[in-house]
């Protein structure tokens, strides 16, 4: 068991992923030259060469497209778009183009896609890089949504989204590039759609992903010392959400607090509520709660970048309040 | 400078070489509060460019719009917006230029006409189409200056703008700051013809290049477009040629290219070459410019003791700015 960072969790899949198979390309902006934008690609360009790394100019639009067809052409293509914000540039392409092709075509034609991007706050980077769109592109039929929290998930899902006949997104969360863990010893985890359960418990199901994993799994610990018995659920996979593993939980907890970086509104925060109201509702002990970046684009100053996205203290003090059963009248903000 | 065809004043000269002073000082003290993680975020420095924001602005009056990229202290400070007013924002503090929204990457300040630090490589310029189609449909006689880098000339929303500046004829000033890497990517690697101001002249734009270290030759090459604009012959399209003498941000090990190349660029620097000039044609005294950065290291400090003391905004604001007024809900 060794000890890794999520770069190189990543950077370890890219290298397996081009070795092995002669068709898996990387594209994107600073891949080769620059050693990648946060660093995830460096070195590979000496190692695969030019015609496997390939440093495209700005034309988000143009080289993600280019993917798709290549991807349509036999290839296996990973195609980078350096930060999720830059995605929105090659929106008409992966919606117009990559969701809608196989389905327009009546099944003739296959998308074999990985597109991997960062995202995320808490760097500063404020509101033209750092927002989390992944519930709008899991809103879209066609696509399937990956969003690994643990370094297993960052080392091993490459490999499965490449698998995959369809188009897939990877997030990436910047907070986590430098973050370290143990490489599980196998690459046998769970398969990409499947929700995980990081952590059981029997009072409270928190229900997360991604970024925000790593709160959900330390403020766990906290409740932990209070006397509490968490459960934590990655959903790892966002589309297609697994929605079995997550009514499971709360059969079992009957209480979920949400965790979700991006905006409350009309997102995944909100999929997930309405999936229990449907299908849970009379397993539940208290309103479904939701932890979720404030309706703001990200603001640059630290305490208000801060205060605009889900916090560990914020997490223990929803959960214990929920625990305790004083519940408020359900917030409006 | 000899391939000046301005008349120029010894005090022009003299307030051009203290207006990147300027620039070139206060970013690098920013450097020093960024190791002091007294600014945060993406930093992106104009190191070496100076000599095009500086002589752009001169060919603007007050009335005029500007737009620029996230690389954009320069600019910033070049249109007048005050010194303190950026540093504070660059500390996030409720005193500066975005009221600490913003950061380093969005500046902006109205009251100047000046719309903005935009992070969206290529994101300005359609803003700028607008702004100048809004001035043409209310007849007003001002110019839009919209300033890009060359990486920005890969992306379709450049193609879109410069197509519909040139079929609505509209008043703007393109100006497009090639330093020849877009992040670590060379232009060999960014674009298959290299020469950026024929792609403008394609769209039918008067179009030239200009040598961005020089900044006579760039306000005087801004000037004469600025009159050709105003006086109705539509859009005109400067690449000026430069070089960024640091890295991309303040995250880049440098990797694609060379320290050698570095330097060779830095000789022909746009501080070194006027100040050369003024020297060897006996128009500036040594003590003249050591008071021109004396000053200029006095206004540095004012402004960095001005953003210390200023306060960070309530925590109770974080909704508001979102629409004109705090959504009730
Ligand atoms: C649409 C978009 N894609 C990618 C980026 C990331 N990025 C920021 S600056 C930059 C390089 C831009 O180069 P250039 O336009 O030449 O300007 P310079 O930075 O050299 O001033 C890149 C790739 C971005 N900000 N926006």
């Amino acid at each position: 068991m060794s000890e890794i960072s999520f770069r190189d969790a990543f950077k370890a899949a890219m290298v397996e992923a081009l070795t092995e198979d002669s068709r898996v390309f990387l594209m994107g902006e600073d891949v080769g030259h620059y050693g990648g934008c946060y660093a995830v690609s460096k070195g590979l360009l000496d190692d695969f060469g030019a015609q496997r790394i390939i440093d495209t100019p700005l034309s988000e639009s143009g080289f993600v497209g280019a993917g798709i067809g290549a991807a349509i052409g036999g290839m296996r293509p990973i195609v980078e778009i350096m930060t999720v914000n830059f995605s929105l540039l090659a929106l008409d392409q992966i919606i117009n183009n990559a969701a809608t092709l196989r389905h327009m075509s009546g099944g003739q034609v296959s998308v074999p896609l990985v597109i991997r991007m960062a995202c995320g706050a808490g760097k500063q980077l404020a509101a033209q890089h750092s927002h989390s769109f992944e519930g709008l592109y899991a809103h879209v039929p066609g696509l399937k949504v990956l969003y690994p929290g643990t370094i297993g998930d960052a080392r091993y899902m490459l490999k499965m989204a490449l698998a995959d006949p369809d188009p897939v997104i990877i997030f990436e969360h910047v907070m986590l590039y430098n973050q370290t863990g143990t490489l599980p010893e196998t690459d046998n985890i769970a398969p990409m759609e499947k929700a995980v359960i990081r952590k059981t418990g029997t009072d409270l199901s928190i229900i997360t992903w991604g970024g925000c994993l790593y709160k959900a799994m330390q403020a766990a610990e906290q409740l932990e010392e209070q006397g509490y018995n968490i459960e934590v659920v990655d959903l790892r996979c966002l589309r297609p959400l697994d929605r079995d593993t997550i009514i499971d939980s709360v059969r079992r907890t009957h209480k979920a607090l949400i965790v979700d970086e991006s905006w409350k509104s009309v997102g995944m925060s909100a999929e997930i509520s309405a999936t229990l109201a449907e299908q849970a509702l009379w397993y539940l002990d208290a309103p479904v709660r939701r932890i979720c970046g404030i309706e703001v684009p990200t603001p640059y100053a630290d305490h208000l970048e801060k205060a605009s996205l889900p916090q560990v203290p914020q997490i223990v003090e929803a959960a214990v309040q929920m625990l305790q059963s004083t519940i408020p009248t359900p917030e409006v903000k | 400078m000899s391939s000046n065809k301005l008349h120029v004043s010894r005090e022009h000269l003299h307030f051009l070489l203290k207006q990147m002073i300027r620039i070139r000082r206060f970013e690098e003290r920013c450097v020093t509060l960024y190791s002091e993680e007294k600014i945060r975020g993406f930093l992106h420095l104009y190191n070496g460019e100076e000599a095009i924001s500086v002589g752009v602005m001169q060919a603007l009056n007050s009335q005029d719009a500007v737009l620029a990229t996230y690389r954009e202290h320069g600019h910033a400070l070049a249109r007048g917006v005050p010194m303190n007013d950026i540093m504070a924002e660059m500390f996030g503090k409720q005193t500066g230029c975005s009221g600490g929204r913003g950061g380093s990457m969005h500046l902006f300040d109205i009251s100047r006409r000046f719309f903005g630090g935009n992070a969206i490589v290529a994101g300005a310029l359609p803003l700028a189409v607008g702004l100048a189609l809004a001035d043409k449909m209310q007849q007003r006689p001002v110019v839009t200056c919209c300033f890009f880098g060359e990486g920005a000339v890969a992306e379709g929303e450049f193609h879109e703008s410069l197509n519909l500046a040139k079929l609505w004829q509209l008043p703007i000033l393109f100006i497009c700051e090639n330093n020849r890497y877009a992040m670590g990517n060379a232009l060999e690697l960014e674009e298959s013809n290299q020469n950026i101001y024929l792609k403008a002249a394609n769209y039918g734009l008067a179009s030239q290049v200009v040598d961005g270290m020089n900044v006579v030759d760039v306000e005087a090459a801004s000037q004469l477009a600025c009159t050709a604009i105003r006086n109705g012959a539509g859009p005109h399209f400067i690449e000026c040629q430069t070089y960024r003498f640091r890295g991309h941000s303040m995250f880049d090990t440098q990797l694609y290219r060379s320290s050698s190349e570095i330097d060779e660029w830095k000789k022909m620097g746009p501080i070194i070459q006027l100040t050369h000039w003024l020297k060897s044609n006996h128009q500036i005294e040594a003590e003249e410019l050591q008071a021109m950065e004396q000053a200029v290291d006095r206004e540095i400090d004012a402004a960095v003791a001005d953003a210390e003391n200023a306060a960070v905004e309530p925590l109770e604001g974080l909704l508001t700015h979102v629409y004109a007024e705090a959504p009730h809900e």
